[in-house]
């Protein structure tokens, strides 16, 4: 009887065991979990397009002449552009692109004025990070007739000639990451998100629940445990199932719809463990704070939504208003969408993914205090 | 002598919001004793016995269990005390098997495996150790929840109503093996409705609306009530029982198979309430006051000085 009384490594077996073989029984959950990602992969999969303005971008000015300002202007307002950035070189610019600061890179070059005068059709460079071609398609394929109509107003007079010309200046759109704009290129990866918070939140949240719901609680505190122990039991099982659903989705988006994976798959697993813990400690919150598992189930939706409304999922993120991108960069879908874009489709490493992940963590401590807070060892 | 009692608390107290659910109460229960805990339904027995291990929080009271202190040392009284909950509580989806050995791994037992076929077969569940614990019968399920809670060894049992839903046959198993657990020196503390049941305890305490009102052997228990009761077998007895209870000195007049247990407190009171109907038709004689009719009594009295 002298056992430790301490945290056992023994006791959290026993716990995780059991939730293996409950799982194992529970045969309409189980089929759930795996059923969730293909049900969600084949209904998303269809694109969900919209019309989004204010994208953010970046501009690189190499030549200070009126013409240039005349295009940034239209630019601005076209209402589909706001320029929060100006940057002195390509490499800034390119990072700031790659980091996801900024959706659009518009590049006037040198000599630019002087070329469109000569009637020489200068190169005006615009950049596009495609990974959300929701977002990014509707104001590429606007360009070129808001700077046509840029340069007609200001040709009155003895620029008139240059609009007999087919078009003034030569403009150069890189849609980057995924050039064809195939929206399944950015469903698909979000769908993990999707599919991860649904699963995780969820199942966690009436794991613990259900045991108060049928008793088995009032046994569970009857017996020798730590909360922590019960706490990491009923979470690590539920780890797994998440990596699961990870590779299911993955292998599916490969082979089905082709998505390039650009990035390094283990930086894509060590990000999606802690998005998962994150998930989980929402779970268990939940757990601590419903009565029975129709309130979990409840608490379970009232997060889910916005997750997947705000997140950037439904909606191309920079075309929501701002109030709702607040509470979007609260959330952690917001953030491992980001992370999940960025490594698959751009190959983002270690640098870039640094900046989302910290809000996903601090999401996930700041939700499991108020569950180890809420958690009782009593039935009072 | 208190090295000789395993439970030995007082004043324990527990409030829900205003409702104080346990009143004051005090228990004292020797070691290798078999107490029952009668009581109505809502009378705080549950509640008591979970302030007991632990898993309530005593508003107020003191005292040990097991020579551990109630209120400060729980984790250490949970180790060695087997708690049997009202509602069954094993996990359903388990089979018996799964669920005694959840058990032996959460109480870190050494020779885990062959502790759990040893209680397998002391209870007679080998034969179905692989079915699943919600398909189980009431009978069954008891079992299962007698086996958890005996694995570990412990040395009080408390036990809340653990025979509710179970047939006589395997009831009578069932308190079998209790007095066999008590000979080895078990402790137990056992809620329950049934009288025949109070009967085989060495020890009852009767709890009602909150409050401890008697505690002592059976024969001290009816003895302390001072109840009289007397047998009457004759013609239209339903009709003379509502007659009696509406007399002074008569509490309760209640049928028993073909004849009729009229009892009272006050035994002169009771005497005259009857003598009119002492006639030839019907048969009367003085019995021993039965521990039900002392429990209805003592269900009855508070409501009683309530009213008064
Ligand atoms: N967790 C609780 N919260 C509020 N009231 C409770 C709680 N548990 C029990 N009660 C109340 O305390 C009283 C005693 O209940 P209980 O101990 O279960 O009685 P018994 O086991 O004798 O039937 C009842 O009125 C019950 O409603
Ligand atoms: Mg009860």
């Amino acid at each position: 009887m002298s056992h430790g009384r301490g945290f056992s490594v023994a006791r959290l077996w026993a716990i995780v065991v059991k939730e293996f073989i409950q799982m194992r029984r529970d045969r309409v959950t189980f089929a759930m979990m795996i059923g969730i990602p293909i049900i969600q992969l084949v209904l998303f999969s269809y694109a969900i397009n919209s019309d989004p303005r204010h994208l953010s971008a970046a501009v690189l000015v190499a030549d200070h002449g009126p013409q240039g300002r005349t295009i940034l202007s239209a630019l601005r307002n076209s209402t589909y552009f706001q320029f929060v950035r100006q940057v002195e070189t390509e490499a800034e610019a390119h990072a700031a692109l790659a980091r996801g600061e900024v959706q659009f890179l518009i590049n006037i070059p040198e000599n630019f004025t002087r070329e469109l005068l000569r009637g020489d059709r200068p190169t005006l460079l615009v950049e596009a990070d495609a990974t959300d071609p929701g977002a990014t398609g509707g104001p590429l394929g606007a360009l070129p007739s808001i700077l046509n109509s840029a340069l007609q107003n200001d040709a009155k007079g003895p620029l008139e000639y240059l609009v007999s010309a087919d078009s003034p200046i030569d403009l150069r759109i890189h849609a980057k990451y995924n050039p064809e704009a195939i929206t399944q290129y950015t469903i698909v990866p979000g769908l993990l998100g999707v599919v991860l918070t649904m699963t995780m939140v969820m199942i966690t949240a009436l794991a613990i629940t259900r045991e108060r719901e049928s008793g088995t609680m009032e046994n569970l505190l009857s017996m020798p445990t730590r909360p922590l122990e019960v706490m990491i039991g009923k979470i690590l099982p539920y780890i797994l199932v998440g990596y699961i659903q990870m590779g299911l989705i993955l292998a599916a988006s490969h082979l089905l719809f082709q998505v390039p994976m650009v990035g390094s798959l283990w930086l894509l697993m060590g990000v999606t463990l802690v998005f998962i813990a994150a998930s989980l400690a929402v779970g268990v919150t939940f757990s601590t704070l419903a009565q029975n598992q129709r309130q979990a189930m409840q608490m379970t939706l009232f997060f889910f939504l916005p997750s997947i409304l705000l997140s950037g999922f439904m909606f191309p993120f920079r075309g929501m208003p701002p109030w709702a991108q607040a509470i979007g960069e609260i959330l952690p879908l917001t953030h491992f969408l980001r992370l999940v874009r960025g490594i698959l489709l751009k190959g983002n490493g270690i640098e870039e993914v640094i900046h989302q992940l910290w809000q996903i963590a601090l999401f996930g401590v700041v939700v499991l205090t108020i569950a180890v807070f809420r958690y009782r060892r009593t039935l009072d | 002598m208190s090295e000789e009692l395993a439970i030995d608390v007082r004043g324990m107290t527990k409030r829900f919001g205003k409702h104080t659910a346990v009143d004051h109460v005090d228990l004292q229960v020797r070691k290798g004793e078999v107490c029952g805990f009668l009581g109505p339904n809502g009378s705080g027995k549950t509640t008591f016995i979970r302030m007991l291990c632990g898993l309530l929080r005593a508003d107020e009271g003191s005292g040990q269990c097991l020579g551990h202190d109630v209120i400060k040392d729980s984790e250490t009284i949970k180790r060695q005390v087997g708690y049997m909950t009202q509602k069954f509580s094993f996990w359903e989806d388990l089979t018996i098997e799964e669920n005694l050995d959840f058990v032996a791994r959460m109480y870190s037992l050494k020779n885990r495996r062959a502790t759990v076929r040893q209680s397998l077969e002391r209870l007679g569940l080998t034969a179905r150790k692989d079915q699943l614990a919600g398909q189980l019968s009431g009978g069954w399920k008891q079992r299962l929840a007698l086996a958890a809670c005996l694995i570990h060894e412990p040395l009080l049992l408390l036990l809340d109503e653990p025979t509710a839903g179970v047939d006589p046959i395997a009831r009578r198993d069932f308190w079998k093996e209790i007095h066999q657990l008590a000979g080895q020196g078990l402790t137990f503390l056992i809620a329950t409705h049934y009288m025949d049941e109070a009967e085989r305890c060495h020890r009852l305490a009767f709890i009602a609306n909150s409050k401890l009102l008697t505690q002592g052997t059976v024969a001290e228990v009816i003895e302390n009530s001072h109840l009289t009761t007397w047998a009457v077998d004759g013609p239209d007895l339903l009709q003379l029982a509502e007659t009696l209870q509406a007399l002074p000195g008569v509490e309760q007049a209640v049928p028993f198979g073909s004849i009729l247990h009229i009892s009272g407190p006050d035994q002169a009171a009771l005497e005259r309430a009857i003598a009119p109907f002492r006639t030839s038709h019907y048969r009367w004689k003085q019995v021993p006051s039965g521990l039900e009719d002392v429990f209805i009594h003592l269900m009855e009295k508070p409501r009683e000085t309530v009213s008064t």
